[in-house]
């Protein structure tokens, strides 16, 4: 491997050969912790070049369905937008073109964990070329609902090899931050189950065969994400934010976060 | 016995000793004359008593559609592009192949992960991320491929219809016209190919040669290959 490598996000460094040795591969993934992994990783992007080289800022927020992430999200891009800054939000699963092979795979389950783990890449690889990194250039604020960490615990919970998809998303912008809202899991559930009772195949895990009751699965299957979120957190700094605090607590503390990251980058109405 | 391999971790859930069929490749540029050589051996094989089965790139019933669509608008990024075709062949290994492995089949193959990985790399993927993507994939019982240079595909492409966009690299594009773009790609592209060739281990049939030399070669060494390890298996009565 060659020495820049070493930089590339995620665990660039720990890439497996390949063809690989029988002994790498039952090696569990142990990427490098703490202050020296996140101080050289933080700020990579696509085939060498930096989100830091760009004007632009990449904020990200992850978390289990019902965390409250997205509502945070949102108040953080409207409070942005009222301070006059150029903002761009991007969702999980929404490029136009790979969307509809997305939900033909899951309208009939068609989708296997791998195919599954696939076309998601598939997704935000094209939202990351067509999207994030252009808007990045232009200088704007980017915010992503849900980001290449969901995929890393989702794909993991339904049996793809952790290190392999990590490998995958390797094109992927290391985020300027990124969240996660922890939450209990029963609160959570709660928060779901009590406003939509009508679950989704893939969203419940029914591929998983956990339990022939969706609802039953879905519980099982978002306690097994959460196990990975976790490991995620530790993985890759993650900044915690406590999803059980009010949520005008929490948008404050999310507002602090960013506040020095934004100084630079021009607003409406501002002279340059 | 175990017979297949894979070349990272495999296929989630999948136990590769459940498959006793082979898994023969066809490797190639584009007009190099690959679909002939796959039904003529087909032929081949079915005289021979053999159950047959073939597929080819984006055939999967989860992503032809999408990856055509895509195509037709040219909206699609690069690297999408390069992971649409994983999802493509992803869904074939699993609904296509993996199925006909396990029923004994002999799997005949229009391409492998090997045109994807030098067509992506061509399109400036990091090479070794692009054979990481697809290490998933089972090692085939042989790769045989159709060696040419690109100056010789342009008779059979003008025969076929012309210049395609994406077999001449236009998306780039790598020329200032379709038939400069076309020499410069498929040059490019045969030049991944030769580099794999020697990385995998392909068994490699001079294109130029006559149809028929080389159907009779594909013909001689897949029968070869199918004799050994039918009685490797022990499953060939001694006749």
């Amino acid at each position: 491997m060659q020495p820049e490598n070493r930089d590339r996000f995620p665990g660039g460094d720990a890439l497996p050969e390949f063809p690989p040795s029988a002994e790498s591969v039952k090696r569990r993934p142990r990427p490098k912790r703490g202050a020296t992994a996140s101080a050289r990783t933080r700020g990579e992007i696509l085939y060498g070049s930096r989100v830091a080289d760009y004007p632009g800022r990449l904020f990200i927020v992850e978390g289990i369905d019902g965390s409250g992430k997205s509502t945070q999200l949102t108040l953080l891009a409207q409070w942005l937008r009222g301070k006059g800054y150029p903002v761009v939000f991007s969702e999980w699963n929404s490029s136009p073109i790979v969307k509809s092979t997305t939900s033909r795979g899951k309208k009939r389950k068609l989708l296997t964990p791998l195919t599954f783990s696939l076309i998601h890449a598939t997704d935000f690889s094209d939202r990351v070329e067509r999207e994030i990194i252009p808007s990045l250039k232009a200088g704007a604020i980017v915010l992503a609902d849900r980001y290449v960490y969901t995929a890393f615990a989702r794909d993991v919970t339904r049996g793809v090899p952790p290190r392999w998809v990590r490998s995958l998303y390797r094109f992927a912008a290391v985020p300027t931050m990124a969240f996660y809202f922890r939450v209990p899991l029963v609160t959570a559930l709660k928060r779901i189950l009590s406003g939509r009772p009508s679950l989704k195949w893939y969203e419940a895990g029914m591929d998983l065969d956990l339990d022939a009751d969706v609802e039953e699965s879905y519980k099982l299957f978002q306690g097994r994400i959460l196990t990975e979120y976790e490991q995620i957190v530790k993985e890759y700094d993650l900044q915690v934010i406590d999803a059980i605090k009010p949520v005008e607590v929490q948008q404050r503390l999310l507002r602090q976060a960013i506040q020095p990251h934004i100084e630079h980058i021009a607003r409406t109405g501002e002279l340059v | 016995m175990k017979r297949f391999g894979s070349y990272g971790e495999g296929i989630p859930g999948l136990d590769l000793a459940d498959l006793t069929g082979w898994l023969i490749v066809i490797e190639g540029p584009d007009g190099v004359g690959r679909s002939t050589h796959v039904s003529r051996l087909r032929e081949h094989l079915e005289r021979l008593g053999y159950a047959v089965a073939e597929t080819g790139l984006s055939r999967s019933d989860l992503a032809s559609r999408g990856i055509s669509r895509a195509k037709q608008g040219n909206t699609l990024g690069s690297n999408a592009f390069n992971l649409y075709y994983a999802t493509d062949f992803a869904d074939r290994l699993e609904h296509q192949i993996v199925p006909a492995l396990r029923a004994g089949f002999v799997m005949l193959t229009d391409r492998y992960i090997y045109s994807l990985i030098a067509r992506a790399i061509v399109r400036g993927a990091d090479g070794e991320w692009i054979k990481n993507v697809y290490s998933f994939s089972l090692k085939p019982d042989a790769v045989f491929y159709l060696r040419t240079d690109a100056e010789e595909l342009v008779p059979r492409v003008l025969e076929a219809g012309g210049f395609d966009y994406w077999e001449s690299g236009m998306d780039m594009p790598m020329g200032e016209d379709l038939y400069d773009s076309f020499i410069n790609y498929q040059r490019r592209v045969i030049q991944e190919l030769d580099i794999l060739a020697t990385e995998f281990e392909f068994d490699t049939l001079d294109a130029t040669r006559s149809v028929e030399e080389n159907a009779d070669q594909l013909a001689r060494r897949v029968s070869q290959l199918l004799e050994a390890t039918e009685s490797l298996r022990g499953e060939r009565s001694t006749a």
